[in-house]
């Protein structure tokens, strides 16, 4: 079985995040890179599948120089290989470019199984897995909490508010996962010292065959025009119970639209 | 994060092992620590974790299934650990100077026999010097080995084994008066034995006792134990090097690297307090401001910072001249004397930030007052790193007058 998982590297989760006064995007420089904790899950899923079923995982990013960082890290996981798409034209791209450009790398490349974390913690639209299965024409399995592999058969539990969906496709599809699904492991320095054996492809824009016209910043389906720093937090007021606590409390939320 | 204690000059595989190391210390070692210590719960899930993730086969040589890394690398993952948790940091020392010991002094067959099932962690080691009656002073050490045909029978008790229960190789040092000529040195009598034994207390093998885990006031959850032996078996073969005699050069070898190994420990915990300190600093407001705006809190945040700083780069010193292959006793030795002395203050400013806080079991720094002390004491207390560093420095500086 092989297996490709797309991976994001996000700031820390910890950081203060902060946009670029030059073109509102998110500054990257500012805090260091991690793994996007659900990417985590997704590349321990894929390697507890290819160590039950045999097979390969590969690792792909799209993202600066420094997102090299977060392919060797899942490398040091067990990974077997990596491509990263680095490119000054795909900065700031949107989720539709960001999806044309992982289909296009994806594409062709004989994968079973392409997973994802359902979501990554800077962006959080949740979107990309969706896009990359209907650019590829896949079928689509998405925020699952358990997945199982049967010959071409893939079935997911699919996590939702009340409980779980049951969901089943032929290979090739996409899966992405859920934080329910496993406890990712964590790199063994033996792991840390042969990922830096392991192959990684860099990609230009143009090695990978897109089209620079759709890409990045200029190509963005929606454009920030402003943004200002969030109010610093006020004092919060004080309800005094004389008898009339509830009433007055009520009258809050009221106030605050809550109910 | 911030820029405190910083290394130079690591290489990629450092610093990857390093961010794997703070990133389970950050998810599966703080946040269960101080319940697990106020408990004295041995840590096995984190010992399982750091097992399967190496780190008990660090610096031993590749050719033995360990790494083969530096005791920079040692030191700097058990800062990592012990920023974490102390106690943890403590499963680890004791195996690491065991491992230290054979890979320096022991005979092929030993390496062979003992060192790739301790990388993996399947073996794992505590070192006895100490006595009921003796701790700085170890030559006045009274446990004896007598020879009787190709064996050895060892009696007397030995006492304050880091992991006596929970290890099951144990280098220990012994009197072989009978195999040096009259009139010996009293340093040439002392002899290493290795001794394997199950895990576990009471008499775990015929002849040898580990009686219980001595009560502590801090670094709980590992256990201390005294072990008793009396008439304990053991053959010419489980002699640390095959040769009586050398015991207490190889134990002093061993605390040695324990010395930088207890240095880094120090750092770790001292980094802890003061992230714990500088926190509570801003969030902890009086007469109308956050106390660390108060120029006297302020101030004991800028010592403890450049304390920690101080003593880390002390540390590194010391790991990186032993690493070059030179004789580190002296930097060994003031890196273990200025990283202790500085975390005991840096934890003790810690607590004063924290007001009566501080006192209660529910903040973390309770837990570091009681555990910095320890610092002071093993590998050789500061009086004794004291010693060490004028004899060296009175050798170096020889008046020619
Ligand atoms: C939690 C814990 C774990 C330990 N783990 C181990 C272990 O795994 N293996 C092991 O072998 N030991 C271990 N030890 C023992 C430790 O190494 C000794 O406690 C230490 O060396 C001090 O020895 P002592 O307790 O006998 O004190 P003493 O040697 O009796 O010293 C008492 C005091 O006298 C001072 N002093 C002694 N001699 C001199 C001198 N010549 N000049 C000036 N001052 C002097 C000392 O500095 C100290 O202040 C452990 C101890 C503790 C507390």
């Amino acid at each position: 079985m092989k297996i490709a998982v797309c991976v994001k590297q996000v700031p820390d989760t910890w950081a203060e995040k902060a946009l670029k006064a030059a073109d509102s995007t998110l500054d990257r420089d500012a805090a260091d890179g991690v793994m996007n904790e659900l990417d985590e899950y997704a590349v321990e899923e894929a390697l507890k599948l290819t160590e039950a079923h045999g097979g390969e995982v590969v690792v792909v990013t799209m993202g600066p120089e420094r997102a090299g960082e977060t392919v060797r890290k899942a490398l040091s996981m067990g990974a077997d290989s990596g491509v990263h798409l680095v490119d000054e034209t795909l900065h700031g791209s949107d989720a539709l470019a960001t999806s044309y450009a992982l289909a296009e790398v994806l594409k062709d490349r004989g994968f079973d199984l392409v997973m994802f974390g359902s979501e990554s913690t800077d962006a959080r639209m949740s979107v990309v897995p969706a896009m990359v299965a209907e650019r590829l024409g896949i079928a689509q399995l998405t925020f699952a909490q358990k997945v199982e592999v049967s010959g071409p058969t893939v079935t997911i539990q699919r996590a939702t508010e009340t409980g779980y969906d049951t969901v089943e496709a032929q290979t090739p599809a996409v899966v992405s996962v859920v934080e329910k699904i496993n406890e990712p492991r964590y790199p063994s320095f033996k792991g840390i010292m042969a990922a830096k054996k392991k192959p990684v492809e860099t990609l230009s824009v143009s090695d990978a065959g897109l089209d620079a016209a759709r890409l990045g910043l200029s190509a963005a389906w929606s454009q920030v025009e402003d943004f200002a720093a969030r109010p610093p937090k006020a004092a919060g007021t004080i309800v005094v119970d004389e008898g009339d606590g509830g009433a007055k409390l009520a009258g809050f939320l009221a106030e605050q639209k809550f109910i | 994060m911030g820029r405190l204690a910083q290394t130079e000059g690591l290489t990629d595989d450092q610093r990857d092992i390093l961010a794997a190391v703070r990133e389970f210390v950050d998810n599966e070692i703080i946040p269960v620590a101080t319940d697990l210590e106020h408990k004295d719960e041995y840590p096995q899930a984190i010992v399982d974790g750091l097992k399967e993730m190496g780190v008990f086969g660090l610096m031993i040589p590749e050719e033995y299934g360990g790494l083969g890394e530096s005791l920079l690398t040692y030191a700097l993952v058990v800062e990592e650990i012990a920023r974490g948790w102390m106690s943890v940091s403590g499963v680890i020392n004791t195996h690491f100077i065991v491992a230290y010991m054979l890979m320096q002094h022991g005979t092929e067959e030993q390496k062979q026999n003992y060192l790739p099932r301790m990388a993996t962690g399947e073996v794992r080691g505590a070192f006895s010097m100490s006595e009921p009656g003796c701790g700085s002073d170890v030559a006045a050490i009274t446990s004896k080995a007598v020879r009787d045909g190709d064996d050895y029978v060892l009696n007397g008790q030995k006492m304050w084994l880091t992991n006596g229960g929970s290890s099951t190789l144990v280098a220990v040092l012994v009197l072989t008066p009978g195999e040096v000529a009259e009139g010996s040195s009293v340093y040439k009598t002392m002899t290493t034995f290795l001794i394997e034994k199950p895990e576990g207390f009471g008499e775990v093998r015929p002849g040898l006792t580990i009686p219980g885990k001595i009560d502590k006031m801090g670094y709980k959850g590992v256990d201390t134990t005294e072990l008793v032996m009396d008439g304990l078996r053991l053959s010419a073969a489980d002699v640390l090097g095959g040769e009586p005699g050398k015991g207490f050069y190889q134990m002093m070898d061993g605390v040695e690297v324990g010395r930088v190994n207890v240095a880094a420990r120090a750092c770790g915990l001292a980094q802890r307090a003061f992230e714990l300190g500088v926190e509570y600093a801003q969030q902890r407001v009086t007469f109308g401001k956050p106390i660390a705006e108060h120029q006297a809190v302020s101030f004991r945040l800028a010592d403890m910072a450049t304390k920690v700083e101080a003593a880390h780069q002390m540390m590194i010193m010391a790991a990186r001249k032993k690493d070059s292959g030179e004789r580190n006793d002296l930097e060994a030795g003031m890196a273990k004397y200025l990283a202790s002395e500085y975390c005991r203050d840096v934890v003790e400013d810690s607590f004063r930030i924290h007001g009566g806080y501080g006192y209660s079991k529910e903040y973390e720094i309770e837990r570091l007052y009681r555990e910095a002390p320890m610092l002071l004491i093993g590998e050789g207390t500061a009086d004794i790193q004291r010693m060490i560093i004028a004899r060296r420095l009175l050798e170096d500086y020889k008046s020619r007058g």
